[in-house]
């Protein structure tokens, strides 16, 4: 190897790939340089149960949520009920979810408030499904952004059947119901 | 800020939602409460925080100490702690995303695909170890890589494979690049994340195939020295195509070599270039026919293997989902299966009609005819110029590393008894 500090073609070459090279890629970045996520629409979710299996943590970072201006607070809530159930009550037995995540509280009569443990709850969008069937449809799955390790090729989009995943400016990370859903059933 | 930016995108939305459900007509309509109830708010927490600029900080900091270890201090164990600390950091710590090697994707999906961005992170991810590899070798590869450090540490009895073997498979890494490619033209996916080996482990948790396989190709690695980064790796394609012009490199000897022949068998890679044998120094004429041979013959070469893609574009289409939910749904139709899977069910349920997904199929496969011929004649290039590249034998009297496929690790280092010129022993 030639020890000569002088700056020859090949290094003039090089310089210009590098430049080039960069500049290629920072044009790449274009306008939209801002992160994005993954996130549901759950308007188009489907209830399949896939965001459980699929997401690469376990529990899933999918989780439900209840949107309480469509909620209708019954006393009688098929997402929190087994159907059948002989009794209103808290027993593990007369619930729906698998999990025990979705917890009620006494409003007044007959009201009742519904409230989903994000730690128990895996995703599974049984009640969601009941809610979306028997009722107002309030319950929705979200991806949680702080507990989604946001991957580059996200696994459960690749698994959706109702393509309802996509990557979604990280400064709007939830989708919310536009409640067109309880008006087509 | 970010509270308040968030409490308003909360408030807009409840306020959106309501006027929503207002106009819908509820089966049971939210109640009138008697007693004093506020609505709780709905709880989004933003994304998690993440390292930002501090991940492309410390790649940058992790490159340069590998440049120092490879180039002034010499040192394979700096190498080895520095590939145990990458393991951990990007591997385990960060759980493999981003990594370098997926970024290419992410950034080919920008050129090819109007409308799809990248964040300037993930190009300072991808561009940042090709501009050390133009300058210094794949000290990238060496030690800062998760994938290659990981490796690196199970290579523990590696056994030499033969150079013509270790040839043939290399190519199998331009196909995976090409094919992943093909997968993000064509929006099949990110093919180099799907089939990341490694990601699995890092995270804990993944498809039991996919486990299995990251175990295997671990358990490989231990004999067969890096098997993913020879004959797989995508990226390291690129590194190889900048470090072969590389300005600095490793070099085994710090002081002329003196053709002991004691790092012949350091390098588990096939990576050194040994002093040429006396036999396959030929004729200059002959070589100069056989390139030009080469040459000649390399367009019908390349425009045979663009046939070939062509001809494959149906077996490859089937990487596409959507091509695969509209075999499924006229297999079904025919009645060659006789129960729906989940997607088809989902599809049947939807408002797409199915000539319509026949026909949006049918467009994808058109693609597939194009991006087909193009990875084609991209192997059929490759090809070429490997051949050409054998052909070219060039006199060499020393041993030095073979700067396009040398990982730089420094396996080499402890063998060579060549002192620092200069050196007081």
């Amino acid at each position: 190897m030639s020890k000569t500090k002088k700056f020859d073609r090949r290094d003039f070459f090089r310089g210009t790939a590098a430049l080039a090279f960069t500049g290629a890629a920072w044009g790449a970045v274009g306008e939209k340089t801002e992160g994005t996520v993954w996130q549901l629409d759950p308007n188009k979710c489907t209830q399949c149960g896939r965001c459980t299996t699929h997401c690469v943590l376990n529990p899933s970072s999918v989780k439900c949520m209840n949107q309480f201006n469509i909620c209708g607070y019954c006393d009688l809530c098929f997402g929190y009920l087994q159907p059948g159930s002989r009794a209103r009550g808290t027993g593990a037995g007369d619930q729906l979810c698998p999990t025990a995540a979705t917890k009620r509280a006494y409003i007044e009569h007959p009201y009742y408030e519904y409230l989903i443990d994000e730690d128990l709850c895996i995703g599974c969008a049984k009640c969601v499904n009941a809610c979306l069937v028997f009722g107002n449809a309030s319950f929705y799955l979200q991806n949680r952004q702080d507990v989604c390790i946001n991957c580059n090729e996200c696994s459960i989009a690749k698994a959706c059947p109702s393509d309802a995943w996509s990557e979604v400016p990280a400064s709007q990370p939830y989708i919310y119901l536009t409640g067109d859903k309880s008006t087509t059933i | 800020m970010m509270k308040t930016k968030l409490a308003i995108l909360v408030l807009g939305a409840v306020l959106l939602s309501a006027t929503g459900a207002g106009a819908i007509e509820l089966k049971f309509p939210p109640p009138d409460f008697q007693t004093p109830y506020g609505l709780p708010d709905l709880y989004n927490p933003p994304p998690a925080a993440g390292f930002g600029w501090w991940d492309t900080v410390i790649l940058f900091g992790a490159l340069s100490l590998a440049t120092w270890f490879v180039f002034k201090s010499r040192s394979r164990r700096g190498l080895f702690l520095l590939s145990i600390f990458s393991v951990a950091f990007f591997g385990f710590y960060r759980r493999g995303c981003i990594c370098p090697v997926g970024s290419t994707q992410n950034v080919m999906a920008a050129t090819f695909i109007p409308d799809v961005g990248v964040s300037a992170i993930i190009v300072s991810f991808f561009v940042l170890p090709l501009l050390f590899s133009l300058f210094f070798g794949r000290v990238f590869c060496a030690s800062v890589c998760p994938l290659g450090a990981m490796q690196e540490l199970v290579a523990i009895a590696p056994i030499r494979i033969s150079p013509a073997l270790e040839r043939v498979l290399g190519l199998g890494k331009y196909l995976y690049l090409g094919l992943a490619t093909l997968g993000v033209a064509t929006g099949a996916g990110f093919l180099i994340c799907r089939y990341d080996p490694f990601v699995g482990i890092w995270r804990m948790g993944h498809s039991f195939n996919m486990l299995l396989a990251g175990g295997a190709i671990l358990l490989l690695g231990v004999f067969v020295a890096r098997p993913y980064c020879r004959f797989l790796c995508p990226y390291g394609v690129l590194l190889g195509w900048m470090s072969r012009f590389s300005k600095w490199h490793l070099d085994i000897p710090p002081s002329p070599c003196v053709s002991c022949r004691l790092c012949e068998d350091s390098c588990p890679y096939n990576a050194i270039d040994m002093p040429t044998p006396e036999h396959l120094v030929e004729d200059p004429e002959t070589g100069k026919r056989r390139i030009r041979a080469y040459v000649f013959l390399s367009p019908a070469i390349i425009l045979a293997g663009a046939f070939g893609g062509y001809m494959m574009h149906e077996p490859l289409s089937r990487l596409h989902p959507t091509v695969q939910l509209s075999e499924r749904v006229a297999a079904e139709d025919l009645a060659i299966y006789q129960e729906e899977i989940l997607e088809s069910e989902t599809f049947r349920a939807g408002d797409q009609t199915t000539a319509e997904l026949h026909a949006e199929a049918l467009a994808i496969r058109g693609s597939f005819k194009k991006g087909g011929a193009w990875l084609g004649a991209f192997m059929a290039l490759i090809i070429c110029l490997k051949l050409i590249g054998l052909s070219i034998v060039k006199k060499r009297d020393i041993f030095t590393p073979h700067k396009e496929t040398c990982f730089s690790c420094g396996r080499c280092y402890p063998y060579c008894p060549v002192e620092e010129a200069g050196a007081t022993t």
